[in-house]
């Protein structure tokens, strides 16, 4: 690693160092003095982090109710994996995952485009339009249920004053994911959309105007030089969503509890543990999360390094 | 550029910036207006926070908690951080790759897929249901963040400064905390903020951590304020809880914004 080597104590060329015997004991000073200050950090990553994945690892081989003492039970719990209510929450989770990386990265790519520029008054609509990204996606949810709830909600006043009938915005399964959706993409929109302009912002201004001079017309520049140059950007913004998305958790169990078949993966991984009282098979569904976790991020990562 | 595109911005920009206002005001507004706890007719003022504050552990025990569980994370993320950034950019030691990589391997891991053997690990070291314990938790959460920034300062400094401190009589260790710090301090803010409101708005991790009522987080308690556990739902009450938590965050926000904005993209950009 360059920074290793830049560190080195005694490199010849450094003016200040002091001859023989000092040199080493500094070097060595030096050594115990990074072991002890990165020390605090290194006993946090593994007592909470490297012992429970391991430890999660154990546990999926596991039987281990919640009380109780634990056995192995070999690869049993795996079964998880197979039952019908976990398949659908996979299948939900996929379906959510799509739209809301479709829907989000749309919207956030359009405000971007719109505020990229410096003028006069941007500053105003991008501090507006990022100001969701700041409350806590808790705090939106229980929000946006007060929006969609059935007994006072203000939108299907909206709705009546428009003259239609009121909407149970979370009454069905594709009701509740399209509200949900629409509430992500408020949390979330102003946070792509800066990502995606700091990325806009640092594509050279010549380019677009050498495309101008051959003639190209504003699709042309959009699509044949802004997305190209933009591709790493993108990706990573698709990373994000990703991700995201596939570990939802707080939008559907505070706005609908996993009611209507809305209950994502991570949803059943809780309702393993702490319903079914059964710790193994909620750690092998994990493991197995995880596992496609690594492998999306890996595939992503290394289509993120190709584009730069 | 011509005055009717500049037009069609401003009506464009106004239009969406009052869409996503809307849902903040409107809360804001549901939260002073509402039926009165005194003789149940409709009005203004602070009763829905009134009715709030006598809500199970009370609110202030909630704030409390929740205050806790941020300042624990902030500070230890920023402790540690610090140190190890520090370790990772200037000094040498043994191990310090394999520090470096299984740190950033916690962004590959995002912690509900390890919440299961967190919690029992939490239980072994008898930190289960404890604020300290989930602060913990959520500080290592925070640590692939904070030692990209932290490091990044470190080496962003300049190695003059730190030799003519070891030259005037400093050890490497004194030289970090007589000249150094005052270098990184803009980093240490971000760390600190981001876990800090990270920490605070944090959800299924309290939810599953902290088993005693009086414990509960404010994002928690409202929670169960909302799931109604005493049949209807308090709407109003629901929406004062949901100012009181947000409202730190906007503030600290629209204070810090260019702070704020430049950490939120490096650290996206980086992470």
């Amino acid at each position: 690693m360059a920074t290793a080597t830049r560190t080195r104590p005694h490199a010849p060329s450094r003016p200040t160092t002091p001859p023989g015997r000092r040199r080493k004991t500094i070097g060595s000073a030096r050594r115990r003095l990074g072991l002890l200050y990165a020390s605090p950090m290194a006993l946090l990553v593994v007592v909470l982090f490297v012992i429970p994945l391991v430890l999660m690892v154990w546990m999926s081989f596991n039987h281990w109710p919640l009380l109780g003492a634990s056995a192995p039970n070999g690869v049993e719990n795996y079964s998880a994996l197979q039952d019908p209510l976990f398949l659908r929450a996979i299948g939900f989770t996929l379906k959510y995952t799509a739209v809301t990386t479709v829907v989000l990265g749309l919207v956030a790519f359009g405000l971007a485009l719109l505020v990229q520029e410096s003028r006069p008054g941007v500053g105003v609509y991008r501090t507006a339009l990022f100001l969701p990204s700041v409350v806590g996606l808790a705090s939106t949810s229980l929000l946006f249920y007060g929006l969609f709830n059935t007994e006072a909600s203000p939108l299907n006043e909206l709705v009546r004053f428009l003259g239609l009938g009121a909407v149970d915005w979370l009454g069905s399964t594709d009701n509740a994911l399209a509200s949900t959706v629409g509430m992500i993409t408020w949390r979330f929109a102003g946070f792509y959309m800066l990502i995606l302009m700091t990325g806009l912002q640092s594509i050279d201004p010549l380019l677009y105007e050498a495309a101008r001079a051959d003639g190209a017309n504003r699709w042309q520049v959009l699509w044949r030089v802004t997305l190209p140059l933009l591709r790493p950007t993108l990706a990573l913004t698709m990373v994000l969503s990703l991700t995201g998305s596939l570990l939802a958790f707080d939008q559907f169990f505070i706005l609908t509890g996993g009611r209507h078949e809305t209950a994502t993966v991570v949803i059943s991984v809780y309702r393993e543990a702490f319903l079914s009282q059964d710790l193994g098979r909620a750690a092998a569904v994990s493991v197995a999360i995880l596992a496609v976790l690594i492998v999306v991020n890996g595939a992503q990562l290394r289509l993120l390094r190709r584009g730069r | 550029m011509s005055r009717a595109r500049t037009a069609g911005f401003h009506v464009t920009g106004s239009a969406l910036a009052v869409l996503f206002l809307l849902p903040v005001l409107w809360t804001l507004y549901s939260s002073v207006n509402g039926r009165r706890a005194a003789d149940g007719e409709p009005g203004w003022g602070l009763d829905n926070y009134e009715r709030l504050a006598d809500h199970g552990g009370g609110l202030g025990a909630y704030l409390v908690n929740t205050l806790v569980v941020a300042v624990v994370a902030a500070v230890v993320t920023v402790l540690a951080t610090t140190l190890g950034g520090y370790a990772l950019a200037r000094l040498r030691f043994p191990g310090h790759n394999l520090l470096f990589v299984v740190t950033l391997a916690i962004l590959m891991v995002p912690y509900t897929t390890i919440l299961v053997p967190l919690y029992i690990l939490l239980g072994w070291i008898g930190l289960q249901n404890s604020l300290v314990g989930l602060g913990l938790v959520l500080a290592v959460f925070q640590l692939p963040f904070g030692l990209f920034m932290m490091r990044s300062s470190f080496e962003a400094l300049p190695r003059e400064l730190e030799e003519a401190a070891l030259i005037d009589g400093c050890t490497p260790g004194s030289a970090l905390w007589r000249v150094l710090l005052r270098g990184v301090l803009p980093g240490i803010v971000t760390v600190g903020l981001f876990s800090f409101l990270a920490a605070w708005n944090e959800f299924v991790a309290p939810l599953i951590f902290l088993t005693d009522g009086a414990k509960f987080t404010l994002p928690v308690a409202l929670f169960n304020l909302q799931s109604g556990s005493l049949g209807s739902v308090d709407f109003e009450a629901l929406q004062a809880g949901v100012v009181t938590s947000a409202l730190p965050c906007v503030v600290v926000f629209l204070l810090l914004q260019r702070h704020y904005v430049r950490g939120f993209t490096s650290g996206a950009l980086k992470g």
